[in-house]
């Protein structure tokens, strides 16, 4: 059983602290990095000069925007079917941090849109299927919101964020499926179209993203934890609570 | 919440059905059909939906009359060179949107994005006009996925020189 040590809150909780510590170091360093390449090293494109460099933080946005509903869905089907405390706080902990990933991508993408397309805006299948993502992620918190028991939040919740995976192959796929104002992908297996060093500015920023949406999940993982848990022997015995509840 | 709990959860999900299923592999299975079922829904409906999911038509399309008709639609594809003509007015624009197989006339009066120009990607807004004008009311830039530096273009177009240069001296 020791794999499933960790799967205890008891365990994970001081394990989260030092992780997200880390992730968010990590990320720090990353992002100077990543803006240090993608503002004064990477040259300017041809067609689009200057203004491309929203790619920078546009596109680890959007990525991680359907990554961490890929994981949000999986921590829920392991919390519907092992019926597992953790996975479902694990689900919980990751949906607002997808919906700011969500709104980053869509927001950066409208003001790049307007100088390069011409329009803020336009109801083509990526930016549709992008935005129903984002109602995905604020139906899913306000359901959380709307359930007074937790356990029983955690099943209704749990079932949204799985009918909704099935948005992210879409959102995916739609520039190859559909006509989309939208262009098709830079990166494919064997071949991309972006030059070098804008592609290597472009991936640190994408760890750096990704750092930091494990950061941000992991601390508010425990401070859902301590919120769910009040009442165990574990929390009980944590030396931040017992100075905390000597003084009340 | 507390050890106890953990217990009885744990032999819930030992607890073996009478089928000989655990129900924890039982409630697994549910959601992996639920998902299937959901996903061949959506599968189905965004196939009925069919080519209304599409942001714009091909001049192909326009030119095969699959296109609405008495409404605005769009239409996109390649600015074709040379076929970009600006009225005396300065405001008015005529060009032509190609798919390399079939092209369409455009006419549009107002401001274009700053990213148009000829053999580049656009879409058009508006309707076709008796003559088979297409009268735009909007006419946006459409980007490729290619970011290219100044210096990889300048030696992609040293290289075409080149080329276009031997095969006129072969």
């Amino acid at each position: 059983m020791s794999g499933f040590k960790y799967a205890a809150p008891a365990q994970f909780y001081p394990l989260a602290g030092k992780m997200a510590l880390w992730f968010a170091v990590l990320a720090a360093v990353l992002t100077v990095i990543g803006l240090v390449i993608g503002l004064y090293i990477a040259p300017i494109d041809v067609t689009q000069k200057d203004s491309y460099r929203i790619i920078f933080i546009h596109v680890p946005a959007a990525w991680m925007s359907m990554f961490l509903y890929v994981v949000m869905a999986f921590w829920s089907a392991m919390a519907l079917g092992m019926n597992t405390r953790l996975s479902a706080m694990m689900a919980q902990s990751i949906a607002p941090t997808g919906a700011l990933m969500t709104a980053i991508a869509l927001w950066t993408g409208a003001l790049w849109g307007k100088p390069t397309w011409g329009t803020y805006w336009a109801w083509d299948a990526r930016m549709t299927s992008e935005l129903i993502l984002l109602f995905l992620y604020l139906g899913i918190i306000a359901l959380r919101n709307a359930i007074d028991d937790p356990r029983r939040a955690d099943k209704a919740c749990g079932v949204l964020a799985l009918v909704g995976v099935v948005n992210v192959p879409i959102i995916y796929m739609s520039v190859r499926w559909w006509n989309t104002l939208h262009q098709g992908a830079s990166i494919k297996l064997g071949k991309t179209s972006i030059d070098d060093i804008m592609l290597a500015g472009m991936l640190v920023m994408v760890f750096a993203f990704w750092f930091y949406s494990m950061a941000a999940t992991l601390v508010r993982l425990r401070a859902i934890m301590l919120e769910r848990e009040a009442g165990a022997a574990w929390v009980a015995r944590l030396e931040e609570v017992k100075e905390v509840r000597k003084e009340q | 919440m507390s050890d106890g709990q953990e217990i009885t959860q744990g032999a819930e999900a030992a607890a073996v059905s009478p089928g000989g299923i655990k129900a924890r592999h039982k409630r697994f299975l549910w959601i992996v059909f639920g998902l299937a079922f959901f996903a061949a829904i959506v599968a189905l409906v965004l196939n009925a939906f069919g080519s209304s999911i599409t942001y714009f038509y091909s001049p192909t399309e326009v030119v095969q009359d699959k296109v609405p008709h008495g409404r605005a639609f769009r239409v996109g594809g390649m600015v074709e060179g040379g076929s970009v003509v600006r009225d005396s007015n300065g405001l008015t624009v005529y060009f032509r949107v190609t798919d390399t197989a079939e092209t369409v006339a455009v006419v549009y009066t107002g401001i274009l994005p700053d990213l148009f120009a000829e053999e580049k990607g656009v879409v058009a807004q508006g309707k076709l006009d008796e003559y088979g004008v297409f009268q735009a009311t909007q006419v946006l830039a459409k980007h490729d996925e290619n970011y290219v530096a100044p210096e990889v273009q300048a030696a992609l177009d040293e290289a075409h020189k080149n080329r276009a240069a031997q095969t006129l001296a072969q």
